[in-house]
């Protein structure tokens, strides 16, 4: 069976545009190019460790990133561990302190990183391609040979927890706090920050950080992505010399990202944290949203961008471009392979709280309750298809663009079907999952604001139970 | 994503860093430009590796052009030009554009305010038309209600990036402290609530007329289409745009602090912030170049001066960052540091003070300059990676000197530092006197910094 290629569907959908070329008419465009998402090469090492290399030969630099799976879902007790492990590799590792390596890698005119995320943690290195083996040289000791000295581990223990301190002082960032400790009860891996609290900061010790680490960072684990100015064999070579003779570990995989354990929908709810004096409230409104694999992904997705996920979207038309109480207004699902969060969100001047909460859940309502129109449709639709090669021109998007189709568990040729499934999704599509995963009798809604100016509003549109939280 | 014409060629296979490598290597970014008997200019660099195009135009525009009374006039405009045009009616910019696959935005300066659009390679023409249009038949659409929406949509970009956001006042004081009246940029950039609550329609109209017209606009297009097309596009749809008048630009005259401008805000924040300002140079000169190597000698990286004493060793600071601010008439200097809680602003003064005067005594080690030029020129080729960003910067390279292609000329400057030019600079600019701005929780104005200094 063969399937129409991409030029064939956008051709067809060129051909509806008007035909008229003149300066008073939109010009006729020509079929959009073709999709072609680079070809990845593949290998594994004797260890297990995984290779992928993609070719980029335009600009003299390598990316390469070292994914090792498991991540925050794996910080068990102690919120936070992943990402403290993650941000501890550099401090010091191979004999180098924490600042030698800092001059070490910035002198070859090189970035390396280090951070986690729920399903991984990620080393990564952006290299001139004639500094590529001195720079994987320290990159290999930060993967396999970080200090984590004691005295370390409190130096970044503690600037760590003023950092936390600092942090209230963003409304933005106390209202997503705020927003996943409602939205996902207690004992939920999202309920508390990825990035752990002062609570579980204090307690952070080196031998914990080298438990994690023994108990994670291992070659069956781990997949190398390479792009840039490189090939497969020299690829291969260089990451072998460095992590080949890294000990398969007695653990075989990372435990999965525990099933969604049932997340009761509550009635809806207000809950507001005080910032008085506050020029805007930042507002949160929604609930627990749906896995990555859903089968629906490609209609959440589409009905998503028509609501709020783009600059046309009717929540950012709404709120900003009509009514003119915000700088801009979105929605969004944060795909995880467990449900993560469905979010619409926005920064709204003080005096017109209530009225942008009426506009947001009109909003919501309307998604589910009328039939979307077909121009709207159309555009989002073609929007979420032609932009894709965009999303590829960089070495750093490329490696992106893979990772996270690995994490998903997805073949590295995905996007060849992207615009067929996108341009498949019709008007009763949309509908179908925004009665599904948008809800409007059993929200969340957070708002971070000037109490005292913005209660009075809020109660009287009865929402529901209002709550004050610190 | 694989492309076959070499954008620009670099010794392969030495193992030297890059500074060491002397003048061998060239950044190149071709370019071909053409102009309209209206004044229009324009510039195609063609990059056929990916199916896309970024087509950016700068006006040459910015906050410093702005009158009296109407402070943030120019960026209030830059989102006027989104409301529709005779021809392409509110909204349909930005629908006809999602349609497209391309996304669109801009941003205002002080010197000039630019437009980009970008997405897939097809959508070209149809951005060009949008421009078009919107340069030629703006302002038979323009009406009050228009001006009075952009306007509150303004306010609130400004109340989230300033009154609502922790330590985000000080833009509103520092340019104030450090330039004298009258000078073009010694107001901000977003403006006050008041003067932007003034702007009229016929601001606009005065506005529109003397600045967007195609012979104070650049268009620069970068990506996977073929220059002679481009050009012919351009033609058709902006021959018609009758050329505007001659601008008479801002005057900057020379000028220099006697003393240091000091002073203490309270904000709703934790920990107390220390602000420094200094007046340097414009962008674009040698010693422009130095202060983005002291910037980073400064506070670039983990193991950076005033980084490793504040934030690693003495842990007095959450934070600290310097930047030179390279603006096309004058320059400035900004160098904060963020204190711990409990920590107060003279702890961390007597610290930055110390490393700014060791700095300029000693001068930095060749190992330092090294690092700061080899991380510098990296930045450089991740910059030559994506069309947008290289299409910006040949619209900036075009207005600083006449010529687009300035990347390795640009390069160059940094490569032809010494450590003698970082002590230079550094005595010459920063321990010159400057604006002192201690923004501290309120009530608590005795963690403030010392006017004076403090003893070391």
């Amino acid at each position: 069976m063969t399937r129409p290629t991409l030029r064939a569907i956008t051709a067809l959908l060129a051909a509806a545009t008007p035909a008229a070329a003149q300066v008073t008419t939109p010009p006729d465009l020509a079929s959009p190019p073709g999709l072609k998402t680079p070809a990845v090469q593949e290998t594994r090492l004797t260890n297990g460790l995984r290779l992928l290399v993609v070719p980029m030969h335009e600009v003299p630099l390598i990316q390469v990133v070292l994914n090792v799976a498991g991540g925050a879902r794996e910080d068990g007790a102690r919120p936070g561990l992943a990402t403290f492990t993650a941000s501890m590799l550099d401090k010091g590792a191979g004999g180098r302190d924490a600042n030698t390596v800092a001059a070490d890698v910035a002198y070859l005119g090189a970035q390396l990183f280090a951070g986690a995320d729920w399903n991984g943690t990620n080393v990564s290195l952006r290299v001139p391609k004639r500094s590529i083996g001195a720079a994987l040289d320290l990159m290999a000791d930060v993967v396999l040979r970080p200090a984590f000295s004691s005295i370390e581990v409190k130096r970044q223990r503690d600037l760590r927890l003023a950092n936390l301190i600092q942090q209230r002082d963003q409304p933005g960032a106390v209202a997503t706090l705020a927003y996943n400790s409602i939205v996902f009860p207690e004992g939920h891996p999202y309920h508390r920050p990825i990035g752990g609290d002062s609570g579980s900061t204090a307690g952070l010790d080196s031998s914990m950080v080298r438990g994690f680490y023994q108990s994670t960072f291992r070659p069956d684990r781990v997949t190398v992505i390479v792009t840039g100015d490189v090939t497969l064999t020299e690829a291969r070579a260089e990451i072998e010399r460095r992590f080949g003779g890294w000990q398969k570990g007695t653990l075989t995989s990372p435990s999965a990202s525990k099933p969604a354990q049932a997340i009761a929908a509550a009635p809806t709810k207000v809950y507001l944290v005080d910032k008085p004096g506050a020029a805007q409230s930042v507002i949160r409104i929604g609930h627990a949203g749906v896995e990555r694999s859903s089968p629906d992904y490609y209609a959440i997705q589409v009905m998503n961008t028509l609501l709020g996920g783009s600059f046309s979207s009717r929540l950012n038309s709404n709120l900003r471009e009509t009514k003119g109480y915000t700088y801009g207004a979105r929605s969004g699902f944060d795909f995880q392979p467990i449900p993560g969060a469905f979010t619409a969100s926005a920064d709204v001047r003080t005096d017109v709280t209530d009225s942008s909460l009426v506009e947001f859940f009109g909003e919501l309502r309307r998604i589910r309750d009328e039939k979307v129109d077909p121009v709207e449709l159309d555009r989002t639709k073609r929007y979420l298809a032609l932009r894709v090669p965009g999303a590829f021109e960089t070495t750093g998007q490329v490696a992106g663009q893979l990772g996270t189709l690995l994490t998903f568990g997805l073949p590295f040729n995905w996007f060849d079907d992207y615009v067929r499934r996108i341009m498949a999704v019709t008007a009763e599509d949309v509908q179908r999952v925004a009665r599904q995963y948008v809800r409007t009798d059993s929200l969340a809604v957070i708002v971070v604001g000037d109490i005292q100016k913005i209660r009075p509003g809020v109660e009287r549109l009865k929402l529901g139970p209002l709550e004050v939280r610190k | 994503m694989k492309r076959l014409a070499l954008l620009f060629s670099l010794s392969a296979a030495s193992a030297l860093p890059l500074s060491a490598q002397g003048s061998a290597s060239r950044l190149r970014v071709p370019f071909v430009m053409d102009t309209l008997p209206n004044g229009l200019r324009v510039i195609v660099h063609e990059d056929h590796s990916v199916p896309v195009v970024t087509t950016y135009t700068w006006f040459h525009v910015g906050s410093g052009d702005e009158l009296p009374g109407r402070t943030g006039f120019a960026h209030l405009f830059e989102h006027l030009m989104f409301m529709g045009s005779e021809h392409a009616p509110y909204p349909q910019f930005d629908r006809l554009l999602e349609a497209a696959g391309a996304s669109n935005n801009g941003s205002t300066n002080n010197d000039r305010t630019n437009y980009i659009e970008s997405g897939p390679a097809s959508a070209l023409p149809l951005m060009l038309w949008l421009d078009a249009d919107r340069m030629g038949w703006m302002l038979p659409t323009m009406d009050i209600p228009k001006v009075d929406l952009q306007r509150d949509v303004v306010k609130n970009e400004r109340r989230q990036g300033v009154e609502n956001q922790p330590y985000g006042l000080v833009e509103d004081y520092l340019p104030g402290m450090l330039y004298p009246p009258g000078h073009p940029y010694s107001w901000t950039v977003i403006g006050s609530m008041k003067d932007l609550s003034a702007a009229s329609l016929d601001d606009v109209k005065n506005f529109f007329r003397k600045y967007y017209a195609p012979n104070n606009a650049v268009i620069a297009v970068a990506g996977d289409v073929k220059a002679v097309e481009v050009f012919a596009l351009v033609r058709k749809y902006f021959s018609d745009i009758p050329r505007g008048p001659e601008i008479e630009r801002p005057k900057v005259a020379s000028f220099s602090l006697a003393k240091d401008t000091v002073a203490v805000v309270e904000d709703r924040v934790q920990s107390p912030r220390l602000y420094y300002n200094w007046h340097t140079i414009k962008g674009g000169t040698a010693d422009d170049a130095v202060l983005d190597l002291v910037a980073y000698i400064l506070t670039g990286a983990r193991n950076s001066r005033i980084t490793q004493k504040l934030v690693y060793e003495q842990q007095l600071a959450t934070n600290t960052e310097s930047f030179q601010d390279s603006k096309r008439l004058d320059g400035d200097f900004t160098l904060f540091a963020t204190a711990r809680p409990g920590k107060s602003l003279p702890e961390l003064q007597r610290i930055i003070d110390a490393e700014l005067r060791r700095l300029a005594e000693e001068g930095p080690t060749q190992r330092e300059l090294d690092q700061a030029k080899n991380t510098t020129e990296s930045s450089f080729l991740s910059a030559l990676e994506s069309t947008s960003r290289k299409a910006d910067q040949l619209n900036a390279y075009y207005y600083r000197n006449g010529n687009p292609d300035g990347f390795q000329a640009d390069l160059d400057r940094f490569r032809a530092v010494t450590a003698e030019d970082i002590k230079r600079v550094v005595r010459t600019y920063l321990l010159a006197p400057k604006a002192m701005l201690s923004v501290v929780p309120q009530g608590k104005r005795e963690l403030a910094a010392r006017a004076g200094g403090v003893t070391p």
